[in-house]
């Protein structure tokens, strides 16, 4: 700061250096974002070979999502799915993360199962999605094995039951992301002062209740924290439900996600409803982003 | 009240047959969860060594000898597979240079100058850092149609340039790793901005830019969302596309072993990449820790 004249002459290259971010993202992010809210005010579809609009229809499409029940069918739908996988991964989270973290237990080949848990998520969803389908098939190796067992007599149809198929989701979800939890919520025990868990130990608590009463408080920030960023991409599920059910969500739509539908009308060129849609999910993805910026802004920036 | 006097008490005299006990049950754990992880893998990899026939035939654990005829038939196969690889290939080794190149120098900007709008510039691009791209998608598409950049790769390249995650790892590696007087060093000795950033910045900023380029690297190569939309010729589709397509035709008529080969063809590569990075991989998880 006492050569502040100094760093002066050199403030340009600031406003230089950040050209290529600003140029790209006004570009690629803004104008698009722009022409999407723009987009769901006008009537714009193609019925048949003939063009539709675009005519202006103001809020329009946005009952028509509503009315016809698609937007909150497919919303919850999405809801259920994350939620299903949501929940054990995060008790599975901070099971292995308070077992990891735990200096009493000195766990080994602690990099051997951190390395097998996070693996499952740099997986390519839609092949990991093509894998569970072929397996869980009816002609399948998991068909196949319950036989041999004899759990079942006949092959399971698991592709036309609402409940299995919203479980392979989910349990696919779950599998893909509970690494990375666990070594978020990893980070944020380690982070607590040690000094905590001796003197709780020395006043004789069990490690039960220094997990209740220290470790789960004080992690809270982080904890909301995962469970908003993991909201976030749950509102984002495509991948795995859409190669699962080929895209369409059976059986009877009962798996069919936001961005699943949104992907149907962005085929078949039905711009209006597609930009409704679009709207009302940046709408929700930006309060919740708020929320997070709120968090990472006063944990993070210094 | 009494419970607790009794633990105390209890507590001191079995701690270590506790923490044994909790030992054996936290790798029970453990080893099923691990199994759980890995479980649908071995399976793929036993599959895509059996042919139709012995597929049909049910499950065994032992691998078969087909191997290489069910990765012959897949190559030879109606989907352009190698095709595929290679587009792959090429958009996620751009999107991965291009990314952590550009972060870098956006978060070099904002630390190592001081001018007016910096720091709404860094709120600015935090508060961006979790929109999806999704919702911006259909503008996108019209955007690129007007561009002349449908089905071409490059529109799903470029925009890498501006990668807020990307930026925000680069940003927290700096304040703790760049000390501003090297930059100083440099000015003194006479080395332009652009230069000092080439080639002592980049440098000095190759770990998180190694652990970037994988992230990005991944994330594009797993991307099946926007390069369906973008992409439309078969040579120019990436894997993620040809599996979707896989899925829709008609799969029941498909050679079994060639459709997990296809599978494994898109996951092994990347599972192999990540055994011999993986130390690098887990660390980098919890320095980024805004991710989706």
């Amino acid at each position: 700061m006492n050569k502040k004249s100094k760093v002066v002459s050199y403030n340009k290259w600031g406003y230089i250096f950040l050209i290529p971010f600003t140029v790209i993202f006004l570009i690629f992010q803004l104008v698009p974002l722009a022409t999407t809210i723009y987009n769901s005010f006008f009537e714009n579809y193609r019925s048949g070979l003939t063009q539709i609009g675009p005519n202006f229809v103001g809020l329009q499409n946005y009952g028509t999502i509503i009315a016809n029940g698609d937007l909150p069918t497919y919303f919850i739908n999405t809801m259920i799915m994350w939620l299903m996988g949501f929940i054990p991964q995060i008790l599975l989270s901070l099971l292995l993360g308070a077992w990891f973290t735990d200096p009493s237990l000195r766990l080994k080949c602690q990099t051997f199962f951190k390395t097998v848990i996070y693996l499952p998520n740099l997986i390519m969803a839609s092949a990991f999605a093509m894998l569970f389908f072929t397996l869980f098939s009816d002609s399948g190796p998991i068909n196949s094995m319950l036989m041999q067992i004899g759990v079942f007599k006949e092959a399971y149809q698991f592709m036309s039951h609402v409940w299995t198929v919203r479980t392979l989701v989910a349990t696919m979800n779950c599998l893909m992301w509970f690494g990375n939890t666990t070594i978020l919520l990893m980070a944020g025990m380690l982070g607590i002062d040690p000094s905590l868990f001796e003197a709780a130990q020395v006043d004789g608590a069990t490690s039960t209740q220094i997990f209740y009463k220290i470790t789960l408080p004080l992690l809270r920030p982080i904890l909301i924290f995962v469970m908003i960023t993991s909201l976030i991409g749950g509102l984002q599920m495509f991948d795995v439900p859409q190669i699962l059910t080929n895209g369409t969500g059976d059986p009877m739509r009962s798996s069919m996600t936001l961005i699943m539908y949104l992907n149907k009308h962005l085929f078949s060129k039905n711009y209006g409803l597609a930009g409704a849609l679009s709207v009302f999910l940046f709408v929700i993805t930006g309060i919740l982003s708020l929320i997070v910026f709120k968090f990472t802004n006063s944990d993070k920036v210094k | 009240m009494d419970m607790a006097a009794n633990t105390t008490i209890a507590g001191k005299q079995d701690t270590g047959a506790s923490v044994h006990a909790r030992r054996v049950v936290s790798y029970v754990v453990l080893i099923i969860i691990s199994f759980l992880c890995l479980f649908w893998f071995y399976v793929l990899f036993i599959n895509a060594t059996r042919s139709n026939s012995e597929l049909s035939l049910g499950f065994t654990a032992v691998p078969s000898t087909h191997f290489v005829e069910n990765w012959t038939n897949l190559k030879n196969g109606t989907l352009p597979i190698l095709n595929g690889l290679i587009n792959s290939l090429v958009i996620a080794f751009l999107t991965a240079g291009l990314a952590t190149y550009f972060s870098a120098m956006t978060a070099y900007a904002i630390h190592a100058y001081d001018f007016k709008g910096k720091k709404f510039m860094f709120t600015f691009i935090l508060m961006i850092m979790m929109i999806p791209t999704q919702v911006t998608v259909l503008g996108f598409l019209q955007l690129i149609d007007k561009m002349g950049l449908d089905n071409n790769p490059a529109a799903l390249i470029v925009p890498a340039i501006a990668s807020p995650a990307v930026f925000f790892y680069m940003k927290q590696y700096m304040d703790s790793t760049l000390p501003l007087s090297l930059v100083e060093a440099a000015r003194i000795d006479g080395s332009g901005e652009f230069r000092t950033f080439n080639q002592i910045v980049v440098p000095l900023m190759k770990p998180a830019i190694a652990v970037q380029a994988i992230f990005s690297f991944v994330n594009s190569w797993n991307n099946y969302f926007t390069p369906a939309l973008v992409l439309h010729d078969d040579t120019k589709k990436t894997l993620p596309i040809l599996i979707a397509q896989l899925r829709s035709a008609d799969w029941l008529k498909f050679d079994m072993g060639q459709v997990y080969m296809m599978i494994a063809f898109s996951i092994f590569p990347v599972i192999i990449v990540y055994l011999i990075l993986s130390k690098h991989i887990v660390g980098g998880v919890t320095l980024g820790g805004v991710k989706g």
